[in-house]
């Protein structure tokens, strides 16, 4: 029976309920009463005895006549539900049927118990099987003999990792990390140009490994990576081992436990190794870019699979990357950077900003490449780092300041073919004597452990309009 | 063994086969494209190869890219596809 009789009273049980059990016998005066009435049954098929009772063995029935508890009781009329109660309760028994004196020796009122068609463990799957979800990619079965791990990978969705696989049940419990309509299109991902929905997304965060709570930020971020100003063909296209460096800040850092101290840029949280990756697979399986095609980098680097990290606001003395950018506290944000791997700025010794500064300086003018100028720059500063600076008064402001004073270049010491290296300044531009800032933009973050006189740099691309602008966008859920 | 359902992560296009222009058979009276990506020493490069188009009596329109970073305009890739009877992209460095 794929539906309910048109006419007539139908009564929803399921064995493994006390007052299901309580009133079988009810159901059985009805009938011998001459009530039409039709039983469904949950989970026993011989339950009620005698009955002749329909075995809703998918729970297509209960979830489509949204029974919550049972036994539920319906009266139909029409081909359609004219009324209904539930548990049981004898007065409103005799009232809804009509027939008075029913289960004499049963107690007054007894509660019902749950449907199966709601048990927590099964609504996923049963939304999912029933499809009042919305969900409309297409359906990939695995033959019951094909390992659905190596199947994903031979379908080429995995960036050489294992993946997750997307099943509806996992998909629809992603898709309740967001509050966007599942065919809400949140980017156009290059470089195949393709509309990302929410569910395709989130079938990619599936895959990732992310938590439904991380969602929101990996749709933010894709958002980001998908302006123009980010540049998302070029950034993937480039033979420079460059990819998206992905900077959270605000509260949601805390809600969904990101790391924003110790290891900050390694393994170890599953947020932040996740939401990068998720970010990659939306490029690799929506927007075609896999290496080998679009993809041309000659080394590549760890950005290509995701790096995603949170910043230590609270920790840090000066205001955060977002709000520099010019974010509210209150609200969450990821940033998107174009940059290499991440480098070490080392310095154990220096006990003054100014020395530590220059430490800073030495390093950073040779990002990329000492004689490049005009790209930028992200520098995570570690917490020991800051302490020199926190110590002296230095806010954001005066570090910057003074670091990009010290970061004016000589172009007569960076002209092509100066000490045999051909890179740099091309001569006659009428640039000699003057000087040019290494950086065109200076991001800074302020993460790590809290013992370690490390911090770390990422090298920029092409940056600015004829390459990669880093974008920050706010994460709403 | 029962089988397990997953939902596409692609975007689920069937990429459209679509057969290459025809070659031609001779360059004599044809209009080349060079197309400079605006990397160092494209121009190096296709300098050489216009002198050489010269020679076997093809025209040559030259077209440069804003930048190699990102892909070529619409509105360049129209006006090549619209003048030109092939193109010659060049990569740099």
């Amino acid at each position: 029976m794929e539906t309910l009789p048109d006419e007539g009273l139908v009564a929803f049980v399921k064995e493994d309920c006390p007052t299901c059990v309580l009133v079988a016998p009810v159901l059985a005066e009805l009938r011998a009463a001459g009530e039409d009435i039709a039983v469904i049954t949950q989970d026993d098929p011989g339950f009620p005895a005698g009955l002749d009772a329909v075995h809703d063995a998918d729970l297509g029935l209960s979830w489509h006549n949204d029974i919550d508890t049972v036994p539920t009781l319906l009266r139909r009329g029409g081909g359609a539900e004219a009324d209904r109660i539930v548990g049981w309760s004898r007065p409103a028994w005799e009232e809804f049927t009509g027939v008075d004196g029913l289960g004499a020796n049963l107690p007054e009122h007894r509660p019902g118990c749950g449907s199966l068609s709601v048990d927590p463990d099964l609504a996923d799957t049963l939304a999912a099987r029933f499809d009042g979800t919305g969900l409309v990619a297409r359906r990939v079965e695995f033959a019951s003999q094909e390992d659905e791990f190596e199947a994903m990978f031979e379908r080429g969705w995995s960036d050489g990792l294992p993946l997750v696989p997307p099943t509806p049940e996992r998909v629809l419990r992603m898709l309740a990390g967001t509050s966007r309509a599942a065919d809400d299109v949140v980017a156009i991902v290059p470089p195949d140009l393709i509309e990302a929905t929410v569910e395709k997304v989130a079938i990619n965060a599936v895959m990732a490994g992310c938590a439904p709570e991380y969602l929101p930020v990996v749709i933010a971020a894709l958002e980001a990576i998908c302006t123009d100003e980010f540049n998302m063909h070029g950034v993937l296209a480039t033979t420079m081992g460059v990819g998206p460096i992905l900077i959270v800040n605000g509260p949601i850092r805390h809600e969904i436990g990101m790391n924003s101290g110790m290891n900050v840029l390694g393994q170890g949280n599953r947020a932040n190794a996740t939401i990068g990756r998720a970010v990659q697979l939306c490029v690799r399986n929506l927007g075609g870019g896999r290496p080998g095609e679009i993809d041309r980098a000659t080394h590549g680097g760890p950005a290509k699979f995701g790096i995603c990290f949170a910043e230590d606001e609270e920790g840090s003395p000066w205001t955060s990357l977002a709000e520099s950018r010019g974010f509210d506290s209150s609200a969450s944000t990821v940033t998107a950077f174009c940059g290499e791997s991440p480098r070490i700025i080392f310095d154990q010794m220096a006990r003054t900003p100014e020395a530590l500064l220059s430490s800073f300086v030495a390093t950073l003018l040779g990002n990329v490449h000492p004689r490049l100028t005009g790209m930028d720059t992200t520098i995570v500063v570690a917490p020991e780092h800051m302490a020199r600076f926190r110590d002296a008064g230095w806010d954001r402001a005066r570090f910057l300041e003074e670091l990009t004073s010290r970061l004016m270049v000589d172009v007569d010491g960076i002209l092509r073919g100066v000490d045999g290296i051909e890179e740099g300044i091309p001569r006659g531009l009428g640039l000699e004597g003057a000087q040019l800032p290494k950086f065109r933009e200076i991001l800074v973050v302020h993460a790590g452990g809290p013992a370690g006189l490390f911090s770390s740099t990422f090298g920029g691309w092409v940056s600015g309009p004829m390459g990669s602008v880093p974008v920050t966008k706010e994460i709403t859920r | 063994m029962s089988t397990m359902t997953v939902l596409d992560p692609t975007d689920e296009s069937v990429p459209q086969e679509r057969p290459r222009a025809a070659r031609p058979e001779s360059l004599a009276g044809l209009t080349i494209g060079l197309l400079d990506i605006s990397k160092p020493r494209g121009n190096v490069f296709l300098n050489r190869v216009e002198e050489r188009l010269n020679g076997l009596d093809a025209s040559v329109i030259r077209f440069q890219k804003p930048t190699f970073s990102k892909p070529a305009p619409v509105d360049l890739r129209h006006e090549i596809a619209s003048q030109c009877d092939a193109v010659i992209e060049a990569l740099a460095d």
